[in-house]
């Protein structure tokens, strides 16, 4: 049934893909304005460059997980999967798997942006690439969960943000110190702790998430 | 064994009692018609009896599992065509279909059928969101149908159709009839759905009046 359910997530993922364009370019103004703030500091915005960039995909997040339950909520679909009858935890982790791979998927596309804004390059793509994925992780996992408690609520947009950031700040603390020790040089070897960290978090988020999803989704 | 025995069912919204307590039986096999004026309490029923919610109040058990005790029973062995038509809108009629079948665990094979079935079959690969109303519903009924369940619980079957979509749904229900399946109907179409029906009862402010 994950199978299904995540060949479901994608095939919707696909059908709305020009959102996606849409959120990217945001995640991307995001990041310019962020190098506005700072201003023409070359040194600073390197600096500052992991965190920006892991601001921008936090607040990117907001906007494609909140719109991953549009279509669930458009005719009660979600419902209905769950009265044929389907297991909830199927349904989260085909979800969540699914938001996992956008937001992966989006970090890796602002990371060039990243680089040209705050000249903020790295010769280790892969290290890289795994805590993009590992904070990407960190951020569906909850984020999925509490897109689908604030779906049915007028307020959603507002409400999503206020509920999972103040959740999601330990992985993105371990996120942005592992992309700065990447970036900026990692004398000591401290990102192998930070990723492993991050590890520990997704495994806590994807663990718990998946088990209170039914009770969030079942009146 | 009655396939359907509801037993002082209630439920309210706020203050207000959508259903206080109502008791009937829908013997197996049977088909059974509930109608009411807007807001007696129908669809609540038939969502209690589906399991999309709760009731406040009483029992009620659809081929002898209880509605809250043992929804996930429940579910196996019924469907529900509701109000809102569970369709992703971004997905094409047949991707709907395959949708359901994915999560059922069940052949795709059957789906071009089921399809020809409503009628649907020239509009299989066309977007839910350029479907019209009645042919949303067709294609609810499919998907209602591609559960083979034992019971089946249809909230106004007849709206949004045309006449050709109301022969056709008479058709669907008087072939699932015949295959021993036990139908619990809630429509405004009385007349209609009278030739079909083998008991009906009226719902008034959430009583039985009838």
């Amino acid at each position: 049934m994950l199978i299904a359910s995540l060949r479901k997530e994608l095939l919707l993922q696909w059908r709305t893909r020009s959102q996606f364009m849409a959120v990217f370019v945001f995640g991307a103004a995001t990041l310019l304005l962020f190098s506005f703030g700072v201003g023409p500091n070359a040194e600073m915005l390197r600096t500052f460059s992991s965190g920006f960039l892991w601001l921008g995909l936090l607040m990117s997040s907001t906007l494609t997980l909140s719109e991953s339950f549009h279509g669930e909520m458009e005719n009660r679909a979600l419902e209905g999967l769950l009265l044929l009858p389907s297991d909830p935890r199927a349904l989260y982790y085909g979800k969540a798997i699914a938001n996992w791979l956008q937001l992966t998927l989006l970090g890796c596309a602002l990371v060039p942006v990243m680089v040209v804004l705050y000249d903020a390059g790295t010769t280790q793509l892969l290290k890289l690439l795994l805590i993009i994925a590992l904070g990407a992780a960190g951020l569906s996992a909850p984020g999925t969960l509490y897109a689908a408690m604030t779906a049915q609520v007028r307020a959603k947009q507002t409400l999503l943000p206020l509920l999972l950031f103040p959740l999601i700040v330990p992985a993105l603390l371990a996120s942005v110190k592992a992309t700065s020790l990447v970036i900026l040089g990692d004398p000591m070897q401290q990102s192998r702790s930070w990723i492993a960290l991050l590890g520990a978090f997704d495994l806590i988020y994807w663990s718990l998430c998946g088990l209170l999803y039914g009770r969030v989704v079942e009146e | 064994m009655a396939a359907i025995d509801v037993q002082r069912l209630a439920r309210r919204y706020g203050r207000r009692w959508a259903l206080a307590g109502v008791s009937f039986q829908v013997p197996e096999a049977s088909v059974m018609m509930v109608n009411g004026h807007n807001g007696a309490g129908k669809s609540t029923l038939l969502r209690i009896l589906g399991t999309a919610i709760l009731p406040d109040g009483g029992s009620a058990s659809v081929a002898g599992f209880d509605v809250v005790k043992q929804r996930q029973d429940v579910r196996k062995l019924t469907a529900i065509l509701s109000h809102q038509n569970y369709l992703y809108e971004s997905l094409t009629a047949r991707e709907n279909l395959q949708v359901v079948a994915d999560h059922l665990g069940k052949s795709r094979g059957g789906i071009d059928a089921l399809l020809a079935q409503v009628a649907l079959d020239a509009r299989a690969n066309d977007l839910v969101s350029t479907f019209s109303a009645g042919m949303r519903k067709r294609l609810s009924f499919a998907r209602v149908l591609l559960q083979e369940p034992r019971v089946v619980l249809l909230d106004e079957p007849y709206g949004a159709l045309d006449p050709p979509g109301f022969d056709l749904i008479d058709a669907v229900i008087r072939d699932l009839k015949s295959r021993g399946t036990t139908i619990l109907m809630a429509t405004h179409q009385v007349e209609r759905a009278a030739r079909l029906c083998d008991a009906v009862i009226t719902l008034e402010g959430g009583r039985i009046a009838a």
